[in-house]
């Protein structure tokens, strides 16, 4: 009788028999690339080859349907081959020019919008929300499509003032990540403890441990042997929920929406950067988030109309200022935009650089 | 097959707009696909209630102890019977991607004939830490799911305390700015540490990223223990053709404003042609209108913003390598921090030079596994003992280039600085030898 089948631990797979073979064999040997129009981008290697490549958005939660027409306009439109982006926008490689026209036109017929590139706003990374996610405080397919059918104008076009990448996390822990604008679920007030449940599902030491603000100690309750949470240093930040289910955070009505701006991975100009918080109790309202949507358009226009070519969200707000920036957008600057957390008093201005 | 949809009015309410809909597609695969109906049905209610309803558990295949999320459904009914029982387990697959993530259309192809046959038919593309995620299948099949992806060259990706898989950039594949082979280090480092991933005994995640340049198109800095970031120490190269094509469509204007105004270091000046002092680390493009643009390469730090506005005209140089961040993570417990610069430049072009990125990220890992505490990641360990102490461990020498500026208080004992100070020379010493 046989045994149960051992894995092949092969890792990665090496892309090479994968990849177009114009980029194959230009390998590490490209020396231009332009931008002829928005969802376009052109490179030439130096041995004089070209390469152009569509680029479209997706739902990334994709069917098999989805990913199948996606193919077929890659047999019938494109060469064949085909990549995915960090944002889960899909490039399709053709080193023949005459077929870009038709490529876009089939992808735009079949709904997929072509953009992306450059100075426009990119597809929006995301989570996993209720979909999948076991500690979600909302959704992150739904809020993402909600988003960006608003913003589909300025996916399509380059009309930004240098590109915007945004993110939504469903928690604070912020699997989207850094962005110009990021739409985070901030939690309000702390956990509930289902204290019957703690004995048998949690490892009371480890969700000790886990609190940043050593808010959470061992207790009895009801003669149960459970967790409590001093509710004055509580931060609410959910951390103690992953490691014990029981600690339940999420709620759905004090549950809230905040908004961060000005995270810049990339080195260009600045150093990389964090986003900082905007905006917050925002309502979780789905299925189309409505109010965190207004917010995020705000923001971008105002961006849009004010900042100068090539920068980015972080660089404007750094040459405007912080004031200017609440100002411009009417967004109310409250106490809680005052950092208490480590490091804060490097946050504060300690200089008498005031823009009147 | 063909199990009745469940009423989904909010969901219905995300089908219209032009981005695309999961929601549709979901739909289209419910028409003969009994676990997606459940699985909308659940959706449906998380909308309804603003509550998430799975838990996890432990599921995965023979051989491995991570790659398999598991969920499993909390939506129970008074009898404790699953509300969705076609969805009451619905567990994902982290399958790694090719480096690049580069497809042909016959593996698609493929991969969605093996996810109908085993799962929901629900696959993204791609998860954050760049996996794909094969979403939706019940525990029985995941066994067979699993062999025959692997079968044909496909691993599963890292989960939970364990090495995770790793992301690179399009890179050499078709990009001028590209430093080194991402694909090549990507797979380097980890295809030879495959046992940290497959079986999770680390004291919580360790992510390895590969940038090809400054830009950090896959947020190495941000998102990774360990960044690779692709940069040069010689001068920036110029293609004059290219420069002047720019300025004659731009102008003076343009240049000044998007391009010298904006360099962090202020190294680019513009300049009278007669005026130009040649340099051995200038670089200098001729304007073509009696001007010239001169960057001065000892004060460029390769943030990439030059080249970025004028593609092809200004390269990176031909000496090419990689700067190592340490210690990038994500919100959780002392904050987010990013990476910091444990190694200011290697090469990384001989077959000697990627055993030797594979050696310092096996060091880390063991650096790591033996130092941090259960459920810190490295940036937390840096913080907890320290850089020079963290270096000390790695075997790594300090260098300034690792610090935006020294130490701004006097607490620290300095009765070992004449020692000190003797390996400062010894390393100026080895540096110039």
């Amino acid at each position: 009788m046989a045994g149960p089948r051992h894995p092949i631990e092969s890792g990665a797979p090496d892309p090479m028999p994968l990849m177009h073979p114009v980029m194959k064999k230009n390998y590490g040997k490209w020396v231009f690339h332009s931008h002829p129009k928005p969802g376009v981008l052109y490179h030439r290697a130096e041995s004089g080859d070209e390469i152009w490549t569509v680029k479209a958005g997706t739902q990334r939660q994709m069917d098999v349907y989805t990913i199948r027409e996606l193919c077929d306009i890659a047999d019938k439109y494109g060469e064949g081959h085909v990549r995915f982006t960090a944002r889960s926008n899909i490039e399709y490689m053709v080193a023949d020019q005459s077929k870009v026209e038709p490529l876009i036109k089939a992808l735009t017929d079949a709904g997929y919008p072509v953009g992306g590139t450059a100075n426009s706003v990119s597809m929006i990374a995301h989570t996993q929300g209720f979909l999948h996610c076991d500690i979600p405080g909302t959704d992150a397919s739904g809020v993402v499509k909600a988003l960006m059918d608003e913003l589909y104008e300025e996916f399509v076009k380059c009309e930004m003032p240098n590109r915007v990448k945004l993110s939504t996390s469903c928690c604070e822990i912020n699997c989207g990540g850094q962005a110009d604008i990021a739409i985070i679920m901030q939690h309000t007030k702390p956990p509930k403890i289902n204290h019957d449940l703690v004995a048998n599902v949690c490892e009371r030491p480890a969700v000790v441990a886990r609190c940043p603000v050593a808010a959470i100690r061992p207790a009895l309750v009801n003669g149960k042997p459970s967790l409590e949470v001093d509710e004055k240093k509580c931060i609410c930040c959910g951390a103690c929920y992953p490691p014990c289910p029981p600690m339940q955070i999420n709620d759905p009505e004090h549950s809230k929406i905040a908004v961060w701006v000005g995270g810049k991975n990339s080195n260009a100009r600045s150093r990389p950067t964090f986003h900082k918080l905007v905006a917050a109790g925002l309502p979780n309202n789905a299925p189309r988030w409505p109010e965190a949507a207004a917010v995020v358009k705000k923001i971008l226009a105002v961006y849009k109309a004010d900042a100068r070519p090539w920068e980015r969200m972080a660089d404007w707000i750094d040459r405007i200022g912080w004031p200017r920036f609440f100002e411009k957008t009417g967004l109310p600057f409250t106490k809680y935009h005052i950092d208490d957390w480590r490091g804060h008093r490097a946050t504060f201005n300690a200089s008498n650089h005031i823009r009147f | 097959m063909a199990k009745k949809m469940h009423d989904t009015p909010m969901l219905d309410q995300l089908e219209s707009g032009p981005w695309p809909s999961f929601v549709t597609g979901l739909k289209r695969l419910a028409k003969d696909n009994d676990m997606t109906v459940d699985l909308l049905g659940q959706l449906e209610a998380s909308y309804r209630d603003t509550k998430g309803y799975w838990k996890g558990g432990t599921v995965g295949v023979f051989g491995y102890g991570g790659g398999v999320i598991p969920r499993f459904t909390e939506l129970k009914d008074e009898s404790g019977k699953p509300v969705y029982p076609e969805a009451a387990e619905f567990h994902t697959l982290r399958v790694q991607p090719p480096a690049g993530m580069h497809y042909d259309t016959k593996t698609l192809r493929w991969m969605a004939d093996v996810w109908e046959k085993y799962g929901s038919g629900l696959i993204a593309f791609h998860g954050q830490s760049g996996d794909i995620m094969f979403q939706g299948i019940k525990t029985e099949n995941v066994q067979p799911a699993f062999d025959e992806l692997n079968e044909a060259g496909f691993d599963l990706g890292g989960a939970g305390p364990a090495l995770r898989t790793s992301m690179s950039c399009v890179g050499a594949a078709r990009c001028e700015l590209s430093c080194f082979d991402e694909a090549r280090a990507l797979r380097t480092v980890i295809n030879n540490n495959l046992d940290d991933m497959h079986r999770p005994a680390l004291p919580y995640k360790f992510k390895f990223k590969f940038s090809g340049c400054g830009n950090d198109c896959v947020n190495s800095i941000q998102r990774s223990d360990m960044a690779t970031i692709g940069t040069w120490r010689d001068n920036i190269q110029v293609n004059n053709d290219l420069v002047q094509a720019y300025y004659k469509n731009h102008g003076m204007t343009d240049l000044v404003n998007d391009v010298v105004s904006m360099c962090p270091t202020r190294a680019i000046s513009v300049v009278k042609k007669a005026d130009v002092k040649a340099g051995e680390h200038t670089s200098v493009a001729d304007l073509g209108d009696g001007n010239a643009m001169c960057i001065d390469n000892k004060n460029c730090v390769r943030c990439m913003h030059c080249l970025n506005v004028i593609p092809g005209g200004l390269l990176p140089g031909k000496d090419k390598g990689v700067t190592i961040l340490v210690g990038g993570k994500g919100v959780l417990k002392i904050g987010a921090t990013m990476g910091t610069v444990v190694i200011p430049f290697m090469k990384l072009e001989s077959d000697e030079d990627f055993e030797k990125l594979n050696d310092l990220a096996r060091n880390m890992l063991d650096f790591f596994a033996e130092n941090a505490l259960e459920h810190e990641r490295t940036g937390e360990m840096i913080d907890r003992i320290g850089l020079v102490n963290f270096l000390d461990g790695i075997g790594l020498e300090i260098d300034p280039n690792m610090i935006i500026h020294p130490r701004m208080n006097p607490y620290v004992r300095t009765d070992g600085w004449d020692e000190e100070v003797a390996k400062a020379e010894e390393r100026k010493n080895a540096a110039a030898a």
